[in-house]
């Protein structure tokens, strides 16, 4: 087991963005650090736009992570529905 | 206990960096001369290129151009990071308006069928003439000297690159994916269109970063912009009920008209720099404005069959009106 | 009306691949030799340049709108910081040293990085690696700038900032940097890419950036948190191009392993020591502190950097030759930095200082098989010393490496108490090396490394020739003022006395 994980930059922006990303991801670990919050998760982790959109009522667009995205770790694949981080 | 720091009034100890100061007096600095002025090492330099032993890892010599400063070539747009894109988001929020216009109303298909063709036949190709623009500018960038003619080069390769994906949006827009592999096909194999493709291909391989400056964002650009964008699109094909067309290519209308002012004001002060460097100057614009003319010409010839020579050779008359203005002697 | 064109809906994929790869074409009038004169001579075999997947697909609308959007935040609450003397919410003043440090050694080389990647942004004869480092290249220097305009503030109330164009150039400390990014400049586009992209962006950034920003943020700098931060969310793109990078060479041809892992080897171990003055800045230097240097380097080290290694165990690489090592060293390294820094402390623009008690309690804490065994006596010796009114300060020159810069003030693996000095002879002349892997890297490439530029030597050529006086001049350093102990600073009593007026009359 590797762990991957991603980091914001806390804010009112991130909030529904972690709260989205813990639903996904129930084996996630979530640390919250001097502004900034670490999301660690066992092999991979998931990031799902529907997820989101639910959670901030709106249409989003996946590359808005970028905006506040601090780092991450695991390969990176991306499509319009889904942000995934791995090790496989 | 929460203080209020605003009350407090302090005196600064000093009012800018030292190397500032010694350029432009001691006082404090604009956020552009702090973002450019000598952030690039100057000195002691430790190792050589393995690609090009003979070269500086910065080295003002790859150029027939001299300066005795190199920092006298300022941007006069003054574009840092945050200018350029602050700037080039807010067009963008144009150009998706404007595409967003069109879609809606489904203005692309209501083009007419003639004029749609010519539209797709002029403008798909060119997204590869931006794309030899974006290596022409990262080259100038790269082994440029000097942070205020280099960084504005970096941004310009990434608005080259902006344009041909403007371009290749338009042609997906109007024409499909088979709208681009029409378009290069034409750029690779459409006898108009070659003598254009060997004059980027030509400049490609030019390692005098001035004379690609030259060759690429002075003349190719000085001539074919006002030629495609100002009379071919927003005068002909608008006038020809391509108005929809005119909207899609804003962009590169007032992109071009911004960047002259960079790209005449370096001359400019290149030219004025010495007798010699005027010279230079004069033998690059003669000789690539020549090419220029004769690559443009057929292409112009695909989209209109009248008075071609004349607006072409009317367009070269502005262009070398304009460089007069800059002090260099064609 | 003519019916509408057909058009399906393309993927994000398939549209990135048509606005980005789809835009070269197969040249004629010019060889590909001819356009792209750096791409073969490394040695890295590339049989399909189709096959790089791009990392983020970004085209430059995207860009520009999400690249504005951080810069309004960021210019937003450096001018707040300006305008509300931010300066004075920072929880000590000495916190600055590490902000010296990082405007004279690391912001120079966010534009080293800036004209390397438009470099490698026209060398390699692919699209997709091109435009990747082109919006890279944008990006570095965007940080470079960030840095200086949110350090420029601190530069009006504090010592130490002024004279960091000239310091980058001739001061001692700042060549191990620089000669860092001068060494990864001066390799070919794929040598660069595992330099900078690779070791630099994917193993070792995280280190810099975010534990040390965190840091930034809990001793009140708001200023700085935010260009460490918005730097980073750039830099998330960056890893993901190294990563990909180092996946595609190893893909395309198992003749690339071997050359790939020595690259590896060599940069990892360059990289780590540059690193190695992070490990001071946030043992040292905070006065608040987040975690120390080894807690950072379980995390974002052995934990992500385990990872990474595992992953790439399929293509046959292994971790870096000098990974055990390195976990060994950072037990000792800040402590052993610090020490240097404090006796050589006339000749640095920053301050440094004796830790206090709580500080050695700390440390003590965080270190407890090294701190109380080697470091907190000599510390205690310092202290004496400065007690008696005769401080430490060590006027002889230490050798410095000649790979990677630094004095060779490290100690042997393995033995904490013996120093660490290696030596090897080439064309007649002897040269200096801190460790096994910096002697390692000159064997490789000595015709490189003997051009290296001494900054301590230089001291005693012409037209110096010792003049200690002489010498601060020409590195602008202003004596008495940006240098020496923190205690009895001017940046010391500034910012006691400017607190004072916020709390009373």
């Amino acid at each position: 087991m590797s762990t991957v994980f991603i980091a914001f930059q806390t804010n009112e922006e991130t909030r529904p963005i972690i709260e989205a990303i813990e639903l996904d991801n129930p084996s996630a670990t979530v640390h919250q650090e001097p502004a900034m919050v670490k999301i660690d998760a066992p092999d991979e982790l998931v990031i799902r736009r529907e997820t989101i959109e639910e959670q901030i009522g709106r249409e989003y667009d996946l590359q808005e992570l970028q905006v506040n995205l601090i780092t991450m770790s695991g390969h990176l694949t991306e499509d319009e529905d889904t942000f995934t981080l791995s090790w496989k | 206990m929460q203080i209020d720091l605003r009350t407090v009034s302090i005196e600064p100890v000093r009012k800018t960096f030292d190397h500032l100061a010694r350029r432009f007096g001691d006082k404090p600095a604009s956020r552009y001369q702090e973002g450019s002025y000598d952030i690039q090492a100057a000195e002691n330099l430790h190792y050589r290129p393995t690609w090009d032993p003979d070269q500086e890892l910065y080295d003002p010599n790859l150029s027939r151009i001299r300066m005795k400063d190199w920092y006298d070539l300022k941007d006069p747009r003054q574009f840092y990071y945050s200018t350029y894109t602050l700037a080039r988001s807010r067009q963008q929020e144009n150009m998706e308006a404007n595409f967003a216009f069109v879609e809606a109303r489904g203005l692309q298909d209501m083009l007419p069928v003639d004029l749609k063709e010519t539209a797709l036949n002029l403008l798909v190709p060119l997204r590869h003439a931006a794309w030899g623009a974006n290596q022409n500018n990262a080259l100038v960038c790269g082994y440029g000297f000097g942070v205020v003619f280099t960084q504005p080069c970096m941004y310009h390769a990434m608005d080259n690159l902006g344009i041909s994906q403007y371009l290749s949006r338009i042609g997906l827009l109007l024409g499909g994916t088979e709208a681009l592999e029409q378009g290069k096909d034409t750029w690779m194999n459409d006898s108009a269109w070659q003598s254009l493709r060997r004059y980027v291909e030509d400049t490609m391989v030019i390692r005098d970063p001035f004379e690609v400056f030259v060759a690429q964002n002075v003349v190719l650009d000085g001539l074919l912009y006002p030629i495609v964008y100002e009379r071919l699109v927003d005068t002909y094909l608008a006038s020809q009920g391509g108005q929809a067309v005119a909207m899609l290519t804003q962009f590169m209308t007032n992109w071009f008209t911004e960047s002259k002012k960079w790209t005449t004001g370096v001359l400019k002060v290149a030219a004025a720099e010495s007798p010699e460097n005027a010279q230079v100057l004069a033998e690059w614009i003669n000789l690539w404005s020549d090419r220029a003319v004769s690559a443009l010409l057929p292409i112009v010839n695909t989209v209109v069959d009248e008075r071609v020579d004349e607006m072409v050779s009317e367009e070269l008359d502005a262009f070398r009106a304009r460089i007069a203005k800059t002090g260099v002697p064609l | 009306m003519d019916t509408p064109v057909n058009k399906k809906k393309l993927s994000l994929k398939e549209k990135y691949s048509y606005l980005t790869r789809d835009l070269a074409w197969e040249p004629s009038y010019q060889s590909k030799e001819d356009l792209f004169p750096y791409a073969t001579y490394e040695g890295i075999k590339v049989h399909d340049w189709e096959k790089w997947e791009d990392p983020f697909r970004l085209t430059m609308d995207a860009y520009w709108k999400y690249q504005a959007e951080k810069e309004r935040k960021f210019y937003a609450i450096i001018d707040a910081f300006a305008q509300n003397n931010g300066h004075l919410k920072i929880t000590d003043a000495r916190y600055l040293s590490a902000l010296k440090i990082f405007l004279q050694a690391i912001s120079p080389g966010e534009y080293a990085a800036h004209k390397g990647f438009a470099r490698a942004g026209r060398e390699f004869p692919g699209v997709g690696p091109q435009v990747a480092c082109q919006m890279q290249a944008i990006d570095e220097i965007r940080h470079a700038q960030t840095q200086i305009h949110a350090m420029s503030n601190y530069n009006k109330f504090y010592s130490g900032f002024h004279a960091f164009a000239d310091q980058r150039d001739r001061i001692w400390y700042t060549s191990v940097a620089r000669s860092f990014f001068d060494d990864a400049m001066s390799a070919g586009p794929f040598e660069f890419m595992i330099a900078i992209g690779f070791s630099f962006e994917y193993v070792l950034t995280n280190l810099l950036f975010v534990p040390f920003m965190s840091g930034a943020a809990y001793n009140g700098d708001m200023s700085t948190v935010t260009f460490g931060f918005s730097a980073q969310s750039d830099e998330a793109r960056h890893m993901t191009l190294g990563l990909e990078c180092i996946k595609f060479m190893l893909e395309q041809d198992p003749a690339n392993v071997p050359i790939v892992q020595k690259w590896i080897d060599k940069w990892f171990w360059r990289g780590f020591r540059v690193l190695g003055l992070v490990s001071t800045m946030m043992d040292y230097m905070l006065p608040k502190r987040v975690m120390s240097w080894r807690e950072a380097w379980n995390i974002y080290g052995e934990e992500n950097g385990g990872a990474l290694f595992n992953d790439l165990a399929r293509y046959g690489i292994r971790p870096p030759k000098g990974w055990a090592d390195a976990g060994e060293a950072v037990d000792h390294m800040s402590h052993q930095f610090m020490l240097a820094l404090y006796q050589w402390n006339f000749g640095t623009a920053f301050h440094t200082w004796i830790p206090s008690d709580e500080d050695m309690e700390w440390l003590s804490k965080k270190y407890p098989d090294t701190f109380d065994k080697y470091y907190r006596p000599r510390w205690e010796h310092i202290k004496k010393m400065d007690e008696a009114g005769t401080p430490f300060n060590n006027f002889g020159l230490a050798k410095l490496c000649q790979t990677c810069q630094l004095p060779t003030v490290f100690t042997e693996p393995g033995d904490p108490s013996t120093l660490c000095h290696r030596e090897t002879e080439y064309k007649g002349e002897t040269y200096q090396f801190c460790s096994d892997h910096c002697c390692d890297i000159f064997n490789e490439e000595p015709e490189k490394y003997i051009q290296a530029w001494l900054p301590m030597p230089a001291l005693f050529q012409d037209p110096l020739n010792g003049d200690l006086e002489a010498w601060m001049k020409w590195v602008s350093l202003e004596n008495g003022s940006d240098n020496g102990d923190y205690q009895g600073s001017h940046d010391q009593t500034s910012f006691q006395k400017w607190r004072a007026m916020t709390t009373s009359n």
